[in-house]
């Protein structure tokens, strides 16, 4: 999906960098990220529970935040720099607009709980698929569908629920419905080695026709039933601790899952004979082929594993999140999760931070109609524009496996 | 084999074994499994499809067919809908040929709509000439900014066309929602409980030359259309600039060892794109929708379809003028308007054109498949020869 600029291969430029060697270059480094850091304190001391009523300490903050961003641009690193610069922006602006809207409005948007119990919510789709994703381009198999195989997870999950009145039972056909779509993708792409991207961006589209035809077929203008079963919240005895109670006690069954799958992930990919196998078959499939692990075998398993977990992150956004389905509900969840994957530089740490990132943003973008109606609608596009930076900003310095979205034919 | 390095490279397996077979037989094999998913949820496929193609109006063009008029009227609708299908094909097509995958269309053709709709509702007393031709080419130029974003992010830090434009396209929606909803700052300024722009005025309309103005005729859009295709052709096989994105998609190595600064072609390709989609938004509302409300940012399709349209067409100029026509026939046939809901569903058969969409893109996607019908056609056992890339003739200090 990227690869190395050259950028990154020379050596830092700039006068100090040339004069100090690289021990100044670190500094440079270490004075962007402060000045990341200090950007956002600017904003955080407007709003709750600091709430200055004043944006002055703010802009005095930012612009110490902007100083030491020239200075990381000086210093050679220019995306650090430049990020300190964005950072110092951002913060003033946000800190200017808090200190001139109502407390009462303030404390409505950022209740700190709240945001961070929407968080979790939001991230855990994203969660799910970007884990999808992982999965198969570690096995060097790029995933456009995982769009698709959500939807296909969020529409099956919710038919199956409601036509078998079990949650289990609607949460594992929607899985299956996903792993559907997998294995489409991995015959076209493994198998008759078409374009990894092409063939995605057909099973996005196949999946929103079928979900679409399937649902009017079903349910015609009336839409899913209000009785639909759901995915449990698990309920923790936490509730009187101050923001995590907030936070954790009431999440459901799948956020904790798909945290738990973070981890899972992690073992099986890191830490296991198979997942060495399986990056093996993403770095190098030919010298894989040579020690006898079967290149197509293990791409058809990993490509399927990809689709099952991204619709269960389409399961839970359905019949767990909003306890209904409409169509064309993924709202491009997997792509924002390809990009979470790009931004978590194809590690489940990072993609699990990246996720939360975006979900934070989402979050934000649903409580901030209390300002004003029509500028929040524009805030709708905010985990978009975060995306677009996000992954503007970091590749080049993210390195996906090396056989990523290379088809593979045996003993050419 | 036909794998390269690329996706120009590795799709030019499809386009260079040629003929009209290989996408009338795609085409045909989609429209079959299309059939299928309606006869396995309970309905005849053949009165399905005969009731679309009742709705195009293709028989028109066979004269001792009956009902002319009908036919007239509901091929106009055909042709309306066929125009901005090849300008939305002509971007993602343009992209394709220098090696990026455009999804931005949907986007680029949004944004070009608010720029047409903008100036074609304000500015009252310009001639209707230069009225006209103001608002296509800002909504062009509008487009063609949009997709710069994703090029000019393509050639400077190198992130992936695909999840850009796509994220470009959400972007291109809230801000649709946002200029058009209540509240918002180009919504309707006669009634304010109205989610939908201003009207254009009289004289930046496109002429209608073919049907009744007042009851949605043949307006001139269709000759923007046909002379972007020549546009299209004499960029891309006549032109250095068309000659350098070819050679960037087939090796963007061998084109930068040539000389080719391939950053600025990305980014020259993108607008280029970008000023095929922009314009299609612009030609729809100043053709036929007049007008932009938020349910129409965020329940069109249009660039979407413009991927299907661009691969079964080959990519090239003809190919993706007449793969355009086979789509805005089926959208025109699945038409709330034309479809009888006693017959199909027009929300089914809207699904259904997205399945027809997908399966397309699909097979010509697997262009090994391809590959084998095409050795199946002319009964030779080995595979075409690789292409040669073309050798960049510039010096590289030129």
């Amino acid at each position: 999906m990227s690869t190395v600029t050259a950028d990154d291969l020379r050596p830092p430029r700039g006068p100090d960098a040339v004069a100090n060697g690289p021990r100044s270059y670190s500094q440079a480094k270490w004075l962007g990220i402060v000045g990341i850091a200090l950007g956002l304190l600017a904003f955080f001391v407007a709003i709750p529970p600091i709430t200055l009523r004043t944006a002055v300490p703010s802009w005095l903050i930012a612009a110490l935040a902007a100083g030491l961003g020239v200075l990381a641009v000086r210093g050679g690193k220019k995306r650090v720099g430049y990020g300190a610069i964005a950072s110092a922006v951002v913060g003033a602006l946000g800190a200017y607009a808090a200190s001139r809207s109502g407390v009462t409005n303030l404390e409505v948007v950022v209740s700190w709980g709240a945001l961070g119990a929407a968080t979790l919510r939001y991230a855990t789709p994203l969660t799910f698929a970007a884990l999808g994703g992982l999965v198969s381009e570690r096995s060097g198999v790029v995933n456009i569908g995982l769009e698709g195989a959500i939807l296909m997870g969020a529409f099956f999950a919710a038919l199956g629920a409601d036509k078998t009145g079990s949650w289990v039972l609607g949460l594992l056909i929607g899985i299956a419905s996903g792993a559907v779509l997998g294995l489409l993708h991995a015959i076209f792409c493994v198998g008759l080695r078409a374009d990894q991207i092409v063939t995605g961006t057909a099973l996005n589209f196949i999946a929103f026709g079928v979900t679409g035809y399937v649902y009017i077929d079903t349910y015609g203008d009336l839409g899913t039933p209000d009785d639909l079963p759901q995915i449990p919240d698990v309920t923790l005895p936490i509730g009187s601790v101050p923001f995590l109670g907030d936070v954790l006690a009431g999440q459901n069954l799948m956020v904790w899952l798909g945290l738990l799958s973070v981890l899972a992930v992690f073992v099986c990919v890191f830490k296991t004979g198979s997942g060495l196998r399986l990056r093996s078959v993403g770095e190098n499939p030919r010298a894989a082929e040579t020690v006898g692990i079967s290149v197509y075998r293990t791409r058809y398993v990993a490509v399927i594993c990809s689709g099952a977990l991204a619709a269960a992150g389409g399961a839970y956004l359905s019949i767990g999140f909003v306890n209904s389905f409409t169509q064309e509900m993924s709202a491009g969840r997997g792509f924002i999760a390809l990009a979470a994957l790009i931004f978590g530089r194809w590690r489940p740490g990072g993609l699990l931070a990246a996720t939360l990132l975006f979900g934070s943003s989402s979050a934000l973008a649903q409580r901030l109609p209390a300002f004003n109606e029509s500028t929040a609608t524009l805030m709708q596009a905010l985990p978009y524009v975060l995306t677009l930076i996000a992954v503007a900003g970091v590749v080049g310095r993210s390195v996906p496996p090396a056989a990523d979205g290379v088809p593979y034919k045996k003993g050419e | 084999m036909t794998a390269g390095p690329t996706l120009a490279g590795r799709v030019s397996g499809y386009i260079r074994t040629g003929g009209v077979l290989t996408p009338v037989i795609t085409a045909l094999l989609a429209f079959l499994i299309g059939g299928l998913v309606v006869a396995l949820t309970g309905k005849n496929p053949l009165t399905t499809y005969q009731a679309f193609y009742d709705g195009t109006g293709l028989s028109w063009l066979i004269p001792w067919s009956g009902e002319r008029e009908v036919a007239a009227i509901n091929l106009q609708q055909t042709l309306i809908l066929t125009t901005p299908l090849i300008l939305v094909g002509f971007a993602v097509a343009f992209a394709f040929r220098a090696g990026l995958f455009n999804i931005g269309g949907q986007g680029q053709y949004a944004v070009g709509g608010f720029a047409a709709v903008y100036v074609g509702s304000s500015l009252d007393g310009l001639s209707p000439v230069l009225h006209v031709a103001l608002a296509l080419v800002l909504g062009a130029l509008a487009g063609g900014l949009w997709a710069g974003i994703a090029g000019l992010l393509r050639a400077t830090v190198g992130a992936n066309e695909v999840i850009s434009t796509i994220m470009l396209n959400y972007i291109s929606l809230w801000i649709g929602v946002y200029l058009f909803g209540l509240g918002g700052p180009l919504q309707n300024g006669t009634d304010p409980s109205l989610p939908v722009s201003d009207d254009i005025l009289r004289e930046a309309r496109l002429p209608v030359f073919w049907g009744d103005a007042e009851l949605q005729g043949l307006h001139v859009g269709l000759f923007v259309a046909l002379a972007a295709g020549v546009v299209f052709w004499l960029l891309l096989n006549r032109s250095v600039k068309g000659y350098e994105a070819r050679a960037v998609g087939f090796s963007p190595d061998a084109a930068a060892y040539g000389g080719i600064d391939v950053g600025r072609t990305y980014v020259t390709v993108m607008v280029t794109c970008g000023i095929f989609a922009g314009l299609a938004g612009a030609v729809d509302v100043l053709g036929w929708q007049f007008r932009i409300a938020t349910n129409d940012v965020t329940g069109s399709e249009i660039g979407f379809l413009g991927i299907a349209v661009a691969l079964l067409g080959r990519n090239t100029a003809v190919g993706t003028m007449i793969s355009a026509l086979l789509f805005g026939a089926l959208l025109q046939g699945t038409s709330v308007r034309n479809l009888d809901p006693a017959v199909f569903e027009p929300a089914l058969a809207g699904n259904l054109t997205t399945i027809i969409q997908g399966l397309v893109v699909l097979f010509v996607s697997a262009d090994v498949l391809v590959v084998y019908l095409y050795r199946l056609r002319r009964g030779k056992k080995g595979l075409p020869a690789p292409p040669v890339p073309p050798a960049p003739v510039r010096s590289p200090a030129g």
